[in-house]
């Protein structure tokens, strides 16, 4: 018995489809509904009813994980929209945007020689963070309405963001680091 | 229209009647069993009124094993044939084992699934059955104390543990003879007994230095909900480590040589653990330690002393806790609260550590050696359905990420960790020559890039690809883990839509079939068993299947069901009644089939219904019709 793939993330919840989410009201959502199919409330249920528990438990993960993230959200938007990312490819050819890219990765491979390491970081951390934000007003005006009017417009500030997000996650597992060489 | 029930007399006319149910802490060091009792839970004693069962089970020649405080007295005397810490060893390889067999006086022979059997007088044994053999003590236990036999058991396991360790651990309870609801994650287990649900919301940490393991978890509470934000952990570093440190310092201190006898180690082992224990009520202790004929041994150790000893351990704790905290996205100055869990968190010098790091008061009112066992028996309680309006839910992640091997031994990632469970991945897979039927896939578990450096969990052949020329075939590949956190996969040719068949080889644990002659040996009379058991099996699922159909009829079927699919659900329901009285278990499951068909498209309504009315923030009844 195959659950619905059809319904969208948004129905799912039962939000509209916009790139702005009423985060709130989708956390309630995702608790309320997973308390009516979480697998823990089919123990004793038939095997039929085990696997379809299972399903939508797994369904409603997925969406609520796609859904409060506002990268796997808006490109969630663009692929509902018909837009195909092809990862092995899909590049940007802004060389400002690159080689600020490089400067920054730079920056934090060079943290550890700072006289203050974590201050180094910190600025890296900050900047980061504001690129990303800046980022992020530019993917709501473009997806606000939860239809864009230029997808691949919209696809660039994506990528951007995503390259962003992975220095982030860089950026943060060398702070761990650091915290942990120092105790 | 529906028919009025009417009951015999003396016959309940509850729906549900009470379950048998039990948490299960099976540890590394020591083991207990929960139960709840008139709403009270607690662990059960054994008849000597001690709680704790010691994790260790020594094989004799000509007798049956005998497992905890028993088997603990004779560890000295006969260390080859009395296995304790046997959980440091479930789902663990060979070559995993040579690295831990150091500290272990074990004799290793390699069995036949890749994993390492230990050679006991009563023959060789596999961890899972060593586990197994504890299981089964907690299981007697419970059902003398119980005055019945249980319904299913919650088994708990370090929130770190890996596919291969869950699985070997689940493997274990079914050889036990136990039906397991659900394996649950050590640390959501403390803050289950902690009743945080009953409190208000916010962040909590579960701190929780097992024995053999330890594990930091990261819970968000909202309204009953048990959201475990992210977790990690280090499954090699635990309070015995601590012991061993001071061991250490012992052996220097006496002047011991490397090479002792087993005896004169399990003798330091208990005079290492015996200081510690003492030190976290004193701030010093004696050290008496007799060795084999020869001189005996008398020292001081301070509580600062132990302190220096084990600084640099519980600094490591603390590695995983900032991991935890990161990967929750939050700071350490954002958790309101600190469960402390395990015995070693008694040490004064850790809690002075984990209270330091995040800045907040620690929680420390439940016994840590029992608290997991505790929290396991709440959950158990609800999950076997004697709580029907209990609001609790636990939603646990996946610790470590799954992935699969890639061109050059690279480890593509698949399902993150920290995903919350279940969760399900699909992956296309193509073939790469004219023709080809069959494709191999490795599954594997951690972080790290090249799959040398993670753990391997199975090897897949999927066969009965249809031949197509080269890359002409699509294979989608679903990579399930279930709310036990357990790894399944399905494969579906997708332009012609066959299934294909997939073998899976565990990479260090049993097949199904092992387990199935394992479980038939261990039945004591001959042939006809195997089906007596599989018939049993039947009747069960046929009375749960028919169960849950009349109390889903009873509450929805006029609003959900029309005349026609009523009648048909009626009559599969009926067939079913009819077989299960009889004794041929493959009609049973035959008519069980039939009724999950004939109801296939109410049960997914109802489920459908259920999740708009609990998302309207409603009961259903709300919804009825005037």
């Amino acid at each position: 018995m195959a659950a619905d793939h059809s319904t969208t993330h948004f129905q799912r919840f039962d939000l509209p489809q916009s790139f702005d989410v009423d985060a709130a009201l989708l956390d309630e959502r995702y608790r309320d509904s997973q308390r009516a199919v979480h697998p823990d409330r089919f123990v004793n249920a038939s095997d039929q009813e085990r696997r379809l528990s299972m399903q939508q438990a797994t369904l409603l993960n997925e969406g609520y994980r796609i859904l409060k993230d506002p990268l796997r959200r808006g490109r969630y938007l663009l692929e509902l929209q018909g837009y195909r990312f092809d990862d092995e490819h899909h590049t940007t050819s802004d060389t400002v945007f690159l080689m600020e890219q490089m400067e920054l990765r730079e920056a934090l491979g060079e943290v550890r020689e700072a006289g203050d390491a974590f201050a180094a970081l910190g600025e890296i951390m900050e900047r980061i963070d504001g690129d990303l934000d800046q980022l992020l007003g530019e993917l709501r005006q473009q997806l606000g309405s939860g239809a864009a009017a230029d997808l691949q417009q919209a696809a660039d500030c994506l990528t951007r963001m995503q390259f962003f997000r992975k220095l982030q996650d860089e950026a943060m597992e060398l702070e761990v680091e650091l915290e942990d060489e120092l105790a | 229209m529906a028919l009025l029930q009417i009951s015999e007399p003396g016959e309940s006319t509850a729906p549900h009647q009470h379950r048998l149910a039990a948490g299960i802490d099976l540890g590394t060091t020591n083991s207990l069993v929960a139960s709840v009792r008139s709403g009270v839970t607690d662990t059960l004693p054994d008849k000597d009124a001690r709680h704790l069962l010691p994790s260790v089970v020594r094989y004799r020649a000509d007798a049956a094993p005998v497992v905890g405080y028993q088997a603990l007295a004779a560890a000295t005397e006969d260390p080859l044939n009395t296995i304790a810490s046997v959980k440091r060893l479930m789902g663990r390889g060979v070559e995993d084992v040579k690295t831990l067999a150091e500290h272990l006086p074990y004799e290793f022979v390699p069995g036949s699934s890749g994993m390492p059997l230990l050679h006991t007088a009563g023959g060789d044994v596999s961890p899972v059955e060593v586990s197994a053999e504890i299981l089964r003590t907690l299981k007697t236990r419970a059902e003398e104390s119980l005055g019945g036999e249980l319904a299913g058991v919650v088994v708990t396991v370090p929130a770190y543990f890996d596919d291969a360790q869950r699985q070997a651990t689940k493997d274990a309870a079914r050889l036990a003879g136990l039906k397991v609801l659900r394996l649950l994650n050590e640390p959501t287990a403390a803050a289950v007994a902690y009743g945080l649900d009953q409190g208000g919301d916010g962040i909590t940490a579960i701190y929780d230095l097992g024995g053999g393991t330890f594990d930091v978890s990261i819970l968000r509470l909202n309204k009953g909900v048990f959201e475990v934000m992210s977790t990690a952990g280090d499954t090699a570093l635990g309070g015995d480590d601590l012991d061993r440190l001071v061991a250490d310092w012992i052996m220097q201190q006496a002047g011991m040589q490397a090479g002792a006898s087993h005896v004169d180690m399990r003798r330091l082992m208990l005079a290492a653990r015996t200081a510690k224990e003492a030190l976290s009520e004193q701030t010093s202790a004696t050290v008496v330690l007799e060795l084999d004929g020869t001189a005996n041994w008398t020292g001081e150790l301070t509580r600062d002393r132990l302190d220096e000893l084990i600084a640099p351990l519980v600094e490591k704790t603390l590695g995983p806790c900032r991991r935890a905290l990161r990967d929750a996205g939050i700071r350490a100055g954002d958790v309101q609260s600190v469960v402390m869990v395990g015995g070693s968190t008694r040490v004064p010098l850790v809690r002075e550590r984990v209270a330091g790091f995040f800045k907040t008061e620690l929680m420390v009112d439940i016994d840590p050696d029992r608290v997991v066992a505790v929290g396991a028996a709440i959950q158990a309680d609800i999950l076997a359905g004697n709580k029907p309006d209990s609001e609790m839910l636990l939603l646990d992640v996946i610790p470590l990420s799954l992935g699969i091997e890639t061109m050059g031994g690279l480890s593509e990632k698949i399902i993150q960790r920290n995903s919350t469970i279940p969760t399900a991945r699909a992956q296309e897979f193509t073939t790469f020559k004219d023709g080809q039927t069959a494709m191999s896939l490795h599954v594997v578990q951690g972080e790290r890039e090249l799959v040398d450096d993670c753990r391997s969990l199975a090897r897949f052949e999927l066969r009965g690809i249809p031949p197509m020329v080269a890359g002409a075939a699509r294979i989608k590949v679903t990579f399930q883990v279930d709310a036990d956190g357990l790894l399944s996969v399905i494969a579906e040719e997708q332009t012609q839509g066959v299934t294909s068949s997939i073998d899976v080889k565990p990479s260090y644990g049993l097949s199904d079939n092992e387990i199935e002659t394992m479980l038939r040996d261990s039945m004591d009379s001959a042939a006809g068993d195997r089906d007596q058991r599989r018939l049993r099996e039947e009747q069960v699922e046929a009375d749960r299947v028919l169960e849950a159909l009349h109390s889903a009829l009873a509450s929805d079927a006029d609003e959900l069901l029309g005349d026609a699919e009523r009648a048909s659900i009626d009559a599969a329901a009926q067939a079913l009644a009819a077989v299960r009285r009889g004794d041929d278990y493959r009609e049973i499951k035959r008519a069980i089939a039939a009724v999950e068909q004939a109801s296939s498209g109410y049960v997914e309504r109802r489920m459908n219904s259920s999740i708009r009315s609990a998302m309207a923030g409603h009961k259903v009844d709300e919804f009825k019709a005037p």
